[in-house]
């Protein structure tokens, strides 16, 4: 199973012959080697002149597009920001003109209400103090009516009872009775 | 081999695992000259254009958002990039190109060399040795360049009592010498003996039907051996990619030592 | 008989490899409880896992290669 008959066999793919270890078969390494070396060298010159620069300039690429982006990001954020505080203030703007139209509007009417009803009890006043002026002449009227009946109707009765009636003594007489 | 060792039962069985390791010229011949084009030279340039396939046609619009190929490209670039930042430190960037390439050509060969019937360059110690030897070469070149005679005080254990400092300096002078032994047979070995071991369940899984004739033990073995291989063909996928890692983070720490030798 | 002896010394051999299998176990084992007990460092030690993993299964693979050797190469 040396190495040289090995390698004078070629390829040990036949099964009679001793299979050996391919790995040791020396004849065969300067082959392996300089193609080896032809490969590393093709493979070294692909990655250190195409691909690694190129690559290395694409994740640069969008390591800078990520960082615009996230600045973009951070500039519309702000202003989103601003435009909610605007937002904020406008709507807390509104509430109080609203706050003060609805103020006003209550005053207005307040006052309209106060002199409408001041108004209303003025009239209301008014129309009390003629009516109970009425009502005192018509008592006025009333008791005079009243007096003048008495006194008529006590001379009449004196009259009839055959005396002489003194129209003096008989009003005395219903003024006295009329105030008891 | 497998007559004489097995019974009668399994003598029809062929065991050949080391055969499709075999370098065969891949036009006619049978001998093999410097520059004779063999199945080990086809699988290398498949490997090569795999990874122009990979790194310089899947990066080729240079998309900000990548496709699927690109992201791919751009991954094995960060990966053995932050690898080389990490453990060789930030001063070995510029080695980045040459420690890709050796993770590329790695990893590459490695999974090729899973695919069935292919031929797996790395799995040759003349492919790993050459490897090895060049990291070996280029690590001890940029350590002198870099620190002159300084480069000498990894030898020197500064931290052990002075006594002890010649005994270490021998034993540390040899586990460097060591390294590219280690650093190329690891890599070798794991793939021959993933391949390997695929390649005996594989004859194993030929038991059902031995010299035409049905047998009754391959009803148990066939299926179990099928299972085997299935199993080890999975492990053997993690193997290639961790050896390529492993081989390169290596190469980052043989790499830091030279840049930064006191310890 | 010294082909025959081979194979035995192969198989010895081959030993080493189910021994370098007990030294990555261990790696990675004293590599999980550590990383279980710190979590948050886990992650930057990952490449001294694999380094560790590495140095332990290269003498796992020089026995196979021992073996091998002795199997095919001599």
């Amino acid at each position: 199973m040396a190495t040289d008959t090995h390698a004078a066999a070629g390829h040990a793919a036949d099964a009679a012959s001793a299979p050996g270890m391919p790995q040791l078969d020396f004849s065969n390494w300067g082959n392996q080697i300089f193609w080896l070396l032809v490969t590393l060298v093709v493979i070294y010159f692909v990655l250190s002149r195409i691909a690694l620069p190129r690559i290395a300039a694409v994740l640069a690429e969008r390591q800078g597009t990520i960082t615009n982006d996230i600045a973009a990001a951070e500039e519309l954020k702000a202003k989103a920001g601003e435009a909610e505080a605007a937002y904020n203030q406008a709507l807390v703007d509104a509430r109080a003109e609203a706050q003060r139209i609805v103020g006003e509007a209550k005053a207005e009417i307040q006052t309209d209400l106060d002199a409408a009803i001041a108004k209303a009890d003025a009239e209301i006043a008014a129309k009390a103090a003629e009516s109970e002026k009425a009502i005192a002449e018509i008592r006025a009227g009333a008791v005079d009516s009243i007096r003048d009946v008495a006194a008529d109707t006590a001379k009449e009765i004196v009259a009839a009872l055959g005396g002489k009636a003194d129209a003096k003594a008989v009003k005395a007489a219903v003024e006295a009775r009329m105030k008891g | 081999m497998a007559s004489e060792v097995h019974g009668a039962d399994e003598g029809g069985l062929v065991f050949h695992p080391m055969d499709q390791f075999t370098v065969k010229p891949l036009f006619g011949g049978d001998h093999i000259g410097m520059f004779t084009i063999t199945n080990a030279t086809l699988w290398m340039a498949l490997a090569v254009v795999g990874l122009v396939a990979m790194m310089v046609f899947g990066s080729s619009r240079r998309a900000v958002i990548p496709t699927r190929a690109q992201s791919i490209a751009e991954l094995a670039y960060g990966f053995i990039f932050k690898m080389v930042e990490d453990v060789a430190g930030k001063d070995a960037v510029r080695f980045f190109p040459y420690i890709m390439t050796l993770f590329m050509f790695i990893v590459f060969s490695n999974f090729l060399g899973l695919i069935p019937m292919s031929f797996t360059t790395t799995s040759h110690f003349a492919v790993t040795v050459v490897l090895a030897l060049l990291v070996f070469v280029t690590v001890t070149a940029v350590g002198f360049a870099k620190n002159g005679a300084k480069f000498l005080a990894l030898f020197w254990v500064s931290s052990a009592p002075m006594a002890l400092r010649p005994v270490l300096a021998v034993i540390e002078l040899i586990s460097y010498f060591v390294r590219p032994v280690s650093h190329s047979i690891r890599l070798a070995g794991n793939v021959m003996a993933g391949h390997a071991v695929i390649k005996v369940f594989a004859a194993f899984a030929a038991a059902l039907v031995v010299n035409e004739i049905p047998t009754a033990v391959g009803i148990i073995v066939t299926p179990l051996s099928i299972l085997g291989i299935t199993a080890l063909y999975a492990l053997e996928v993690l193997v290639a990619f961790i050896q390529a890692y492993v081989f390169a983070i290596l190469t980052c720490v043989y790499l830091r030592d030279a840049l930064h030798p006191s310890h | 008989m010294e082909g025959q002896l081979a194979h035995i010394g192969a198989g010895l051999a081959g030993l080493g490899t189910g021994l370098a299998a007990l030294g990555v176990g261990n790696v990675a084992a004293s590599y999980l409880a550590g990383a279980l007990r710190n979590p948050s460092a886990a992650a930057s030690q990952t490449a001294t896992l694999f380094i560790g993993i590495a140095f332990a299964e290269a003498l796992g693979i020089f026995s196979f290669l021992v073996a091998l050797l002795l199997m095919f190469a001599v």
